[in-house]
């Protein structure tokens, strides 16, 4: 099958059953979008879709054909780091870092559908990304400023 | 997982006749749940078909009804404003379903074919006595929700769309499990063309079921104050680690005055 990601074509030859996280990760070579707990309640397999955020590892990768798909690795043109990249990194907001790339996917999605209205929009919004590492706060304070500067 | 074929068939018949001609083919909708349930080889399809496509989607607005169609995802049922305006309850709850990812493919065709004893349209279906329309005939929701995960539906229906009459007033209430976010206990309350009716979601083993003590108070007197009284009877409610069914019971209550109070 024939996946659109980051803009570019990537010709993979899989099973019908494997999900759009292990076409990224096991045959694509794009190892950013992280694997938690495989059945959609970490986020940690967050990308989004046509633009929207959604699970990858309970999205068949034969679902995904004919659609834009964008992951972590996506999101920065060159040594420029996105915005919201750019604001984990000056507030802290992670330990592990296991969680982040979700996060970040999710974060960038929920501004653009203009839920970084207050700090609980956020946190409700966020809802679907587990940080094990509790760095919550600090994710919070990211997003806020990233999104007064979009 | 196990291995299957995928199928993209080109309409609704085509479908049928897929799930037809051999009956360890399956459908998949949004896949939010079917996944996981594949992943934990609970389910062994020879092949997946595909229902994405087939103009299943969509939402429109009559005088007397809203349509949904099967395929329409919690996230569109959150963000249209006829269902908003017309039936707040139902808008409501949609954008309590577990987090934005899943509301951007979990569909409600497949939450209605699934019926998971803690899911929450089944209420809202029961209390505003919504139709479940499919490929071959309209099922009223008194006769579609038959006990924990099974319906009305034979193996190769497919739930193309669910009318809802308007209801006067409705709202949903929800204590959500703080991780996943299912209903420990969820309340819908409708007072409208099936009468006034009260469902409840995530507290008995059967699934679904219609609080009649509640209801009867309320035809009488729709208010609060008019069900604080009511004990909901423990026996046959769940209990589990994340709650007892005597605590269940108490969050009825709770959860029934404040959807109540807010309708
Ligand atoms: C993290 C998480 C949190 C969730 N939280 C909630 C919650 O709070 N409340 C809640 O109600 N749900 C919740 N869900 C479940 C979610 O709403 C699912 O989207 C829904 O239960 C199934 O819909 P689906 O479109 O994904 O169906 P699928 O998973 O694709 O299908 C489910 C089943 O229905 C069958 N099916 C699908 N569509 C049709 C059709 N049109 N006709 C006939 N059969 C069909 C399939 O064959 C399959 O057996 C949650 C899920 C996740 C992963
Ligand atoms: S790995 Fe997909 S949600 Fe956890
Ligand atoms: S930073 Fe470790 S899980 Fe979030």
């Amino acid at each position: 099958m024939v996946l659109q990601v980051n803009g570019q074509r990537v010709s993979l030859s899989l099973e019908p059953r494997t999900s759009l996280l292990d076409a990224l990760r096991e045959y694509a070579g794009l190892t950013g979008t992280k694997k938690g707990c495989d059945r959609g309640s970490c986020g940690a397999c967050t990308v989004h879709i046509d633009g929207r955020r959604v699970v990858s590892c309970l999205t068949l990768a034969a679902r995904a054909q004919g659609k834009a798909v964008t992951t972590i690795e996506g999101l920065a043109s060159g040594d420029d780091l996105h915005p919201m990249q750019a604001a984990f990194l000056h507030h802290d907001a992670y330990q592990c870092g296991y969680c982040t790339p979700g996060q970040i996917m999710s974060a960038v999605a929920l501004v653009q559908e203009g839920h970084a209205g207050s700090d609980a929009e956020i946190r409700e919004n966020m809802s679907g990304n587990i940080c094990r590492c509790g760095a919550y706060a600090n994710i919070v304070g990211a997003i806020r400023d990233a999104a007064g500067r979009a | 997982m196990y291995d299957f074929a995928f199928q993209t068939p080109a309409s609704v018949s085509d479908a049928v006749k897929m799930l037809a001609d051999d009956t360890e083919a399956k459908l998949l909708a949004g896949g939010q749940t079917f996944i996981p349930v594949l992943k934990q080889r609970l389910n062994k399809p020879s092949v997946i078909v595909d229902l994405n496509g087939l103009g299943l989607s969509g939402i429109t607005s009559a005088p007397d009804k809203i349509t949904i169609g099967g395929m329409t995802t919690h996230n569109a049922i959150m963000s249209n404003p006829d269902i908003q305006k017309r039936i707040p309850g139902l808008a409501k709850m949609a954008s309590w379903i577990g987090d934005t990812q899943v509301r951007h493919r979990g569909t409600m065709g497949g939450s209605l074919a699934n019926n998971d004893p803690s899911a929450c349209y089944p209420t809202a279906v029961l209390a505003i006595g919504a139709t479940i329309v499919t490929d071959q005939r309209r099922i009223p929701a008194d006769e579609y929700f038959q006990g924990m995960f099974t319906t009305a539906l034979a193996p190769e229906e497919i739930v193309t769309a669910i009318e809802f009459p308007i209801p006067e007033k409705s709202n949903y209430e929800k204590f959500r499990n703080p991780a996943s976010r299912y209903a420990m206990v969820g309340v819908f309350v409708a007072k409208g063309p099936a009468g006034i009716r009260v469902a409840i979601t995530g507290a008995a083993q059967d699934g679904v079921f219609r609080h009649t003590a509640m209801e009867q108070a309320l035809a009488t007197n729709w208010s609060a104050d008019a069900i604080k009284g009511i004990v909901t009877p423990a026996d046959g409610l769940n209990s589990d680690i994340h709650a007892s069914a005597e605590y269940r019971a108490h969050l009825i209550g709770v959860m029934t005055r404040r959807a109540v109070a807010g309708a």
